[in-house]
């Protein structure tokens, strides 16, 4: 049955990638266009460019889209469902086991170190994505403009965007 | 920063559906949206927990926004929160792409729409960085921890090893520290 499968497929793929969306990208080419061959390599390729131009996690646009082209509407809420459910029980058991025993000493004091590499790992997913969208003096500019006005007002962030976006139009 | 209060069901899915509808790029990009909602307006919670909830996210397998979803969701309110917060990220992202997997016969987008992605890139990275950065403020206050973010920071640009790898190092070595310290505590 098409729905246990594409439930099965992603499944796997969430339960087996680290690091957000974009490690998971090698497995759901690996599972979708060579074991399961339900996408063509340029199909594959088309989810994600509309994985990057809509908004969302990588993850469940590319469940959503490989889903609903296998088996339609019912067939992308299996994949999204496959992809949420290894999250829900590898968190929802941290969580647990988290917000019991945060208090206790070892806890703590491992907690205090992790806080400073969290950081780190924020800026250097600012320098990744950097590297890939900072590639002129006008996309530098809008970077600089943004930057400036988050540290310094109180836009809101949804706003900057909509309102870079716009710039995008206006100058590319 | 606003008092810690208790949301109710509505206001977590709007919450985390604006998430899911403003986060572009994936991953990370997320988090500076994520921050001002949770942490800024709605007073959920604070910085640091906020940056605990990200340590277990992205060492976790999954998508982090739905990680940093359900470990939100359930902290807050239990197993409904779970619900309504995976629900409130996944729906803009679900009806937007089958809506486009129903109609998008050719993959080019309109070029209107993709200058206005061109624009939007680099906000996104500027926002991460202002996530850093104000982030950065608040945990970075002692010698303990900036040196370890500077060691973090050299591992990261020089090797491409993996978030997780780097939060459970920092978590023994934190444990192994505080280990230390009280040892010598306790010496005459």
């Amino acid at each position: 049955m098409i729905y246990l499968e594409l439930f099965i497929s992603f499944f796997t793929i969430g339960a087996f990638s680290f690091g957000g969306g974009y490690a998971m990208i090698p497995l759901i080419e690996r599972e979708l266009v060579r074991n399961q061959a339900w996408l063509t390599a340029q199909q594959f390729i088309d989810i994600l460019a509309i994985a990057e131009i809509t908004p969302g996690p990588v993850a469940i646009n590319a469940a959503t889209f490989a889903g609903y082209k296998v088996g339609g509407l019912i067939g992308g809420m299996f994949a999204t469902l496959g992809i949420v459910v290894p999250s829900l029980l590898a968190v929802m058991t941290v969580a647990y086991l988290f917000l019991r025993f945060q208090g206790a000493p070892l806890i703590r004091s491992a907690l205090t170190a992790i806080r400073p590499v969290v950081v780190v790992l924020i800026f250097m997913a600012a320098v990744t994505v950097g590297r890939q969208t900072i590639l002129d003096f006008k996309s530098a500019g809008i970077a600089v403009l943004v930057l400036i006005l988050m540290l310094r007002t109180k836009l809101n962030p949804i706003l900057l965007l909509i309102g870079a976006g716009i710039a995008g139009v206006i100058i590319f | 920063m606003p008092a810690p209060r208790n949301p109710t069901l509505s206001t977590l899915f709007w919450s985390f559906f604006k998430v899911g509808a403003f986060t572009f790029g994936g991953g990370l990009a997320m988090l500076p949206v994520m921050q001002r909602e949770i942490v800024d307006r709605q007073g959920w919670q604070s910085e640091q927990e906020f940056v605990d909830v990200l340590a277990i996210a992205q060492s976790s397998p999954g998508a982090i926004a739905i990680n940093t979803a359900i470990f939100t969701g359930y902290k807050l309110l239990g197993g409904p929160g779970v619900a309504v917060a995976i629900a409130g990220v996944v729906l803009p992202s679900f009806l937007i792409i089958t809506v486009l997997a129903a109609t998008l016969t050719a993959a080019e987008p309109p070029p209107l729409l993709t200058e206005f992605f061109l624009g939007i890139r680099p906000a996104v990275v500027a926002l991460i960085l202002a996530a850093a950065i104000g982030i950065g403020k608040k945990v970075l206050v002692d010698r303990f921890n900036i040196i370890l973010a500077a060691v973090a920071l050299g591992v990261s640009l020089v090797s491409n090893a993996h978030p997780g790898i780097l939060i459970v190092s920092a978590a023994i070595f934190g444990y192994l520290h505080q280990q230390l310290l009280s040892r010598g505590g306790a010496r005459p």
